[in-house]
C-alpha cells in the first residue's frame, strides 16, 4: 500500500465551498505546506474548522475563506493573528465561535458519526446566541439536566501534519501533544497527512515509544512528505517556532503594501520548495 | 517589613485567589496570575498542580525567564486532551484575563462591538464558557478602569452570576467566580445577589478612586487594605520564581 502523494494533487481534490478541518493548535505543527499549497489555488468560499493559528490569518489574508468555526485564532507569542482580526473587523468571514472544548466535543461527535454529544460548556454563554443552530437537550433521566447539544461538525476534509508517517499513511507525533489531530481526520472524508520524513514502517519504534502512533492509516487517504512544512509554527523535537519569520508573517498585516511584499516573497512562488529557499534566503 | 511593588502585592492577592484550593490544578494565563500560581503552591497550597504553562505538571514551579539551571521535576503529562478531561471534571481553577468585566462578573475575551461586525476583534472564547460553567474561576485585569469594568460587556464569554442564576442551580451548580484583582484592588460576589464587592483596596488607593473608575456601582462593605506580601513571599518571588524581574515589566493601569 502507498498513499504517498504531493501538496498540489491534495490541493486539487479539494473544492470551493468545502468544510476544511486544520489540524495543530495555534502557532503549533499547522499543516502550513498544505496551506501554502491552498494559496497558490484558486479556491474560494471555503469554511474552515481550526484551533487557529496562522493557517487560519494565511487563509483569511488570500481571501479563500467564508466563514471560520473556531475556539480561538492566535499565534501564541503574538496574542491576536493580526490577519485574522483584520479579517474579521472588515467583516469579510463570518465566525462561527466555539468554546475550545465544544471544537473538539463537535469533532469527536463527526468522528463517532453522531448527530451530537451533550455537554455543559456553552451554557449561559454568548455562544448559544453566536453559534448559529446550537441547541440545548433535556437528559432523559432522572436528573432532567438542561445540556449543550454541540452538533457533529463533519468536515469534507483534514489536513494535519506530523513528525513521521509511513507510506502507508501511519502518522507519528514525537513533540508534547497531538492536539486534535487523530479527530479531525476520523471526522473527515478525506484525509491528508503532511509529515516532516516518511520512514519505513519498522523505523517507528527508534523514533518513540508506540504511545506516539496515534494517526492510523484507517483515517488517512494520503501522505504528503513536507519536510519543513509546519514552518513556521513549531514542531518539535524537529524545530522549534520561527519567531522573527512570525514577526515577520504578523507585520505584514499593517498595510496592504507590507501584505504585498510579504506574498511576492514568500507566497506568490511555484512551490514549496521555492518558499523554503526564500526563507532560508532570509 | 520589606518594601515591594504594586506588581509583587498584586502577585501575592493572586496567589490568595488559590488559598483552600487543594489537590486541583492551579491554571493561570499571564505573567502575574503564573506568578501567583506557583507563589501559593510554594507557600500556603502545597498540593496545587502546577504546570510548565505548556504539557508538563512540574512538582517544583518554575522560574519566569532563562531556566538558569532549574532542573524541573515532571509529575504529569497533560496534553489538551486531558486538560478539557479534567476541567470538565471540576479538577481545576483558572485565573484568566478579562478585557471587559461586568458587575455579575461576566468576562469578555472574544471581541469589542457587536460579534456580527466587531470593532475589534480578541482573542474568541478559548475556554472561558466551560471553565465558568465546570470549575471556579477568578479573574486578573491589569488595567483597572471604565472600559474594563464595565456596566455591560459587548460579548459573554465567561459567565457571570446573572447568567448562572437563569440557567436554574442545578445546571450551574459548578459555577464559581472567585475573585477578581485589579491593579486596584480585590473584588469578590459574596453578596446577597452576587453583585461585585471591592474586598480590599491596594495601598496608596481610595475606594473613591475605584469606585470611580468602575463602570458600574460596586458594593463596598467590610474593605480593607489588600494584605502586604510577608517577608517570605518576597523572598520566594524574587530569588526563586522571578530572579530576572520579567513582573517588573508587565504593564500596570
Amino acid at each position: 500500500m502507498d498513499k504517498r502523494t504531493t501538496a498540489a494533487a491534495v490541493v486539487r481534490e479539494l473544492r470551493d465551498g468545502m468544510t476544511i478541518g486544520i489540524g495543530g493548535w495555534g502557532s503549533r505543527r499547522k499543516p502550513m505546506a498544505l496551506v501554502r499549497e491552498m494559496l497558490r489555488s484558486p479556491l474560494k468560499d471555503l469554511t474552515i474548522v481550526s484551533y487557529g493559528g496562522p493557517d487560519v490569518g494565511l487563509l483569511c489574508a488570500a481571501g479563500k475563506v467564508r466563514r471560520v468555526v473556531f475556539g480561538f485564532v492566535s499565534l501564541d507569542s503574538i496574542p491576536l493573528e493580526p490577519h485574522f482580526r483584520k479579517a474579521r473587523e472588515s467583516g469579510k468571514v463570518e465566525a462561527h465561535e466555539l468554546d475550545e472544548g465544544m471544537l473538539q466535543w463537535g469533532l469527536y461527535a463527526a468522528a463517532l458519526r453522531l448527530p451530537f454529544l451533550p455537554t455543559r460548556a456553552g451554557l449561559g454563554s454568548d455562544v448559544m446566541q453566536l453559534y448559529p443552530g446550537l441547541k440545548t437537550v433535556t437528559s432523559p433521566y432522572a436528573d432532567g439536566e438542561q445540556l449543550v447539544a454541540m452538533p457533529a461538525l463533519q468536515l469534507d476534509v483534514a489536513l494535519v501534519h506530523l513528525d513521521r508517517a509511513d507510506a502507508k499513511g501511519n502518522g507519528q507525533f514525537l513533540g508534547p501533544d497531538l492536539y486534535f489531530d487523530d479527530l479531525f481526520c476520523m471526522a473527515a472524508r478525506r484525509r491528508f497527512l503532511s509529515c516532516e520524513r516518511i520512514v519505513a514502517s519498522e523505523d517507528f519504534a527508534k523514533a518513540g515509544s508506540h504511545h506516539t502512533l496515534r494517526l492510523s492509516r484507517m483515517f488517512v487517504d494520503g501522505v504528503v512528505e513536507a519536510p519543513g512544512g509546519a514552518h513556521p509554527t513549531e514542531c518539535p523535537p524537529d524545530y522549534d517556532r520561527d519567531e522573527d519569520f512570525q514577526r515577520e508573517y504578523a507585520a505584514s498585516a499593517k498595510s496592504p503594501e507590507a501584505w504585498q511584499a510579504f506574498q511576492a516573497r514568500y507566497l506568490a512562488l511555484p512551490d514549496e520548495a521555492a518558499y523554503q529557499a526564500a526563507v532560508r534566503a532570509r | 517589613m520589606s518594601e515591594f511593588t504594586r506588581a509583587e502585592l498584586c502577585a501575592v492577592a493572586l496567589a490568595e485567589c488559590f488559598r483552600g484550593d487543594g489537590e486541583i490544578l492551579a491554571s493561570a494565563i499571564g505573567v502575574l496570575p503564573t506568578l501567583g500560581a506557583r507563589l501559593a503552591k510554594l507557600s500556603f497550597a502545597p498540593d496545587l498542580l502546577i504546570t510548565d504553562g505548556l504539557h508538563g505538571v512540574l512538582e517544583n514551579p518554575p522560574p519566569l525567564g532563562p531556566p538558569n539551571g532549574f532542573q524541573p521535576v515532571v509529575e504529569g503529562w497533560l496534553p489538551y486532551r486531558s486538560v478539557f478531561d479534567l476541567l470538565w471534571a471540576g479538577r481545576r481553577h483558572v485565573v484568566m484575563g478579562a478585557t471587559q468585566i461586568d458587575r455579575f462578573g461576566n468576562q469578555n475575551i472574544a471581541c469589542i462591538g457587536d460579534p456580527k461586525h466587531p470593532r475589534a476583534q480578541l482573542l474568541g472564547m478559548r475556554g472561558a464558557p466551560g471553565n465558568t460553567i465546570n470549575h471556579p474561576t477568578s479573574y486578573w485585569v491589569p488595567n483597572h478602569g471604565p472600559k474594563s469594568f464595565v456596566a455591560k460587556v459587548d460579548v459573554v464569554s465567561g459567565i457571570g452570576y446573572d447568567r448562572a442564576a437563569a440557567l436554574g442551580s442545578r445546571a450551574a451548580r459548578f459555577h464559581e467566580i472567585r475573585r477578581v484583582v485589579s491593579n486596584l484592588g480585590v473584588f469578590d460576589f459574596r453578596t446577597r445577589d452576587h453583585a461585585m464587592r471591592l474586598v480590599s483596596v491596594h495601598p496608596g488607593v481610595s475606594a473613591d478612586q475605584v469606585l470611580e473608575k468602575t463602570g458600574f456601582a460596586l458594593v463596598v462593605e467590610d474593605l480593607v487594605e489588600t494584605r502586604s506580601p510577608t517577608d517570605q513571599e518576597l523572598r520566594l518571588l524574587r530569588e526563586r520564581l522571578d530572579p530576572t524581574g520579567v513582573a517588573a515589566r508587565e504593564p500596570l493601569g
